[in-house]
């Protein structure tokens, strides 16, 4: 049965072999995804969940409802604005902390790297919600924190405010959660970097600043693009954070859907809102990957 | 070579892991404070892991996440691993994007869509459920570490392998199979973590009445701060650490990210 010509395995065996993933992944995936896109042009039942798909005269039950209140209200607009926001302010923070960080690791001598690189992996490895938690504790009104600064600002007669329960305790929480989602992919990139480059520019005359940015900055994009994807798409949808530390002001839209699901039982308005959601971030991480090819310049 | 990094760079990076690892320190050290607050220290206790080891809700808890993460890790393992092989060794069209979307999008829409599926097909929401669930996630983790050991691997092996006569089911046993094994420990851990980590899915497909750890520590968290979950959040840590160590000691290449 088997040649001697070595082919890209037989129909029967790459069945075998990628049948199983294939049939689960469907089932629990696939499938799940396309009737909640289903889902979204349905009518919500009288008691929650969804109406039945025919109805009593024979017809179907679909409608664009759900999709017109979306666009009617600007209140779901304004939250989506807000929700981009907050992930962008994360995003940017995100990098401006983790760029010199991965600079630096992939500066230091080779022994020392993966140790470094594992001191960044090794936080996010620990679970989510302790992560937040930490924070739920340190901007506490009892910790130092809020303390000093309340002790400050009354010196100048403004006062006292709250850490927590704030937009502010969302971004901080946003940032400490992702960050080591930027610091991997800009260390690949950063690692990659042929030194000579920067050694030809300086002996050109190029001051730190001008390698920075002519060198080093262009070559990195992709692994800015690649991190701020990894950054952006789970802090966009995101419900915990806001719902833990966020108070009233702090509210995304990952709060709103899990309150359509869960609560007020609007599948189809819910299932508008997690498809809008996803598109947008798909959208973003598709512009975010075009702006990440390579650019042609002088090789 | 030594390329010297100017002085503002070092302390940025110093700031960064202090940011990195403070909070969790003050988790840890809290979680020893004889104080009913988070906020000053008073004295060295462990009364507060006692009390844990006393609440039968989080005992519940932490059994469940125990077997969750199990039946899932090991289930997503052999699913992950044909998949990933399948990616390497043949051209796939469905399932690359199979793979990596349920990675590649936010996690709340596969907690809403399934949580949907689960209602529409009358499954009772419990563990089954949310196992059901973890396994789906988990493949593409598995698939993309085992993809990355099969790409690293030397494929005339296996050539000499068939040379020799070997059936390909041979050649899988005997030559690729062990080559791959670290990372297919190192994927079926990576699954082990993200399922006992994982709160967003399994939030929504838990139903009312199953309990994990990650759900337990988000309703308490939910009420007020209490050491109670300093403590459990230390066990965790100290769980996590020890999976890592192991992992690293498996396929050491894990860490680098040179995909």
């Amino acid at each position: 049965m088997t040649g001697t010509l070595r082919q890209p395995g037989s129909a029967r065996e790459r069945w075998l072999v990628a049948g199983p993933p294939l049939a689960y992944l469907i089932v629990f995936f696939a499938l799940p995804t396309l009737l909640m896109v289903v889902a979204s042009f349905r009518l919500a039942g009288e008691f929650g969940g969804l109406a039945p798909l025919r109805s009593e005269s024979g017809g179907w039950n679909l409608s664009l409802d759900s999709y017109g209140r979306f666009f009617a209200s600007s209140l779901y607009l304004q939250l989506f604005v807000k929700s981009f926001l907050y992930a962008l302010v994360t995003t940017a923070i995100c990098l401006a902390l983790a760029y010199p960080l991965a600079w630096l690791i992939a500066h230091s001598a080779k022994r020392y790297r993966d140790l470094l690189l594992l001191l960044v992996i090794l936080p996010f490895w620990s679970n989510f919600l302790i992560r937040v938690y930490a924070w739920m504790i340190i901007l506490g009104p009892d910790w130092a924190l809020a303390r000093t600064l309340n002790a400050v600002l009354g010196l100048v007669g403004i006062g006292p405010v709250t850490l927590m329960f704030s937009p502010f305790a969302v971004i901080v929480v946003l940032v400490y959660v992702h960050l080591p989602f930027m610091v991997l992919p800009l260390y690949a990139n950063l690692e990659k970097h042929d030194p000579t480059l920067l050694d030809a520019a300086r002996d050109l005359g190029a001051g730190a600043w001008q390698r920075f940015r002519h060198i080093t900055w262009p070559l990195s994009l992709p692994g800015v693009f690649a991190g701020s994807a990894l950054v952006f798409i789970p802090a966009f949808g995101i419900f915990a954070v806001p719902d833990l530390v966020g108070g009233t002001d702090g509210i995304m839209i990952g709060n709103v859907i899990k309150q359509q699901f869960l609560e007020a039982r609007d599948w189809p308005f819910g299932s508008v809102l997690s498809i809008v959601l996803t598109a947008a971030a798909l959208v973003l991480t598709g512009l975010a990957a075009l702006a990440a090819r390579p650019r042609r310049s002088a090789a | 070579m030594n390329r010297t990094a100017p002085r503002w760079v070092w302390t940025s990076a110093l700031a960064a892991y202090l940011f990195l690892y403070l909070p969790l320190l003050v988790v840890v050290v809290f979680s020893f404070n004889d104080s009913k607050l988070n906020a000053e220290w008073v004295g060295f206790t462990t009364a507060w892991y006692a009390r844990l080891f006393r609440n039968n809700e989080m005992l519940i808890a932490a059994r469940n996440s125990l077997l969750i993460a199990l039946t899932a890790s090991l289930v997503s393992t052999v699913l992950g691993t044909m998949a990933g092989f399948a990616l390497h060794k043949y051209r796939m069209r469905v399932l690359p994007v199979l793979v990596v979307a349920p990675i590649a999008i936010p996690e709340i829409l596969m907690g809403v869509a399934l949580l949907m599926f689960y209602v529409m097909l009358n499954l009772t929401l419990g563990l089954v459920s949310i196992t059901l669930s973890h396994i789906a996630f988990c493949i593409g983790y598995v698939a993309l570490v085992v993809r990355a050991r099969l790409a690293g691997m030397d494929e005339s092996l296996v050539e000499a392998a068939r040379d020799c006569g070997a059936t390909p089911l041979e050649a899988f046993r005997y030559v690729t199979f062990p080559l791959i094994l670290p990372g297919v420990i190192a994927g079926s851990l990576m699954a082990f973590t993200l399922s006992i980590d994982d709160f967003v899915i399994t939030f929504f497909t838990a139903g009312a009445s199953a309990s994990t750890l990650p759900l337990q520590i988000y309703s308490m968290v939910k009420i007020a701060v209490t050491p109670e979950v300093n403590a459990i959040s230390t066990l965790l840590l100290i769980l996590t650490l020890l999976l890592i160590t192991v992992a690293a000691r498996v396929a050491p290449g894990l860490l680098r990210m040179n995909d």
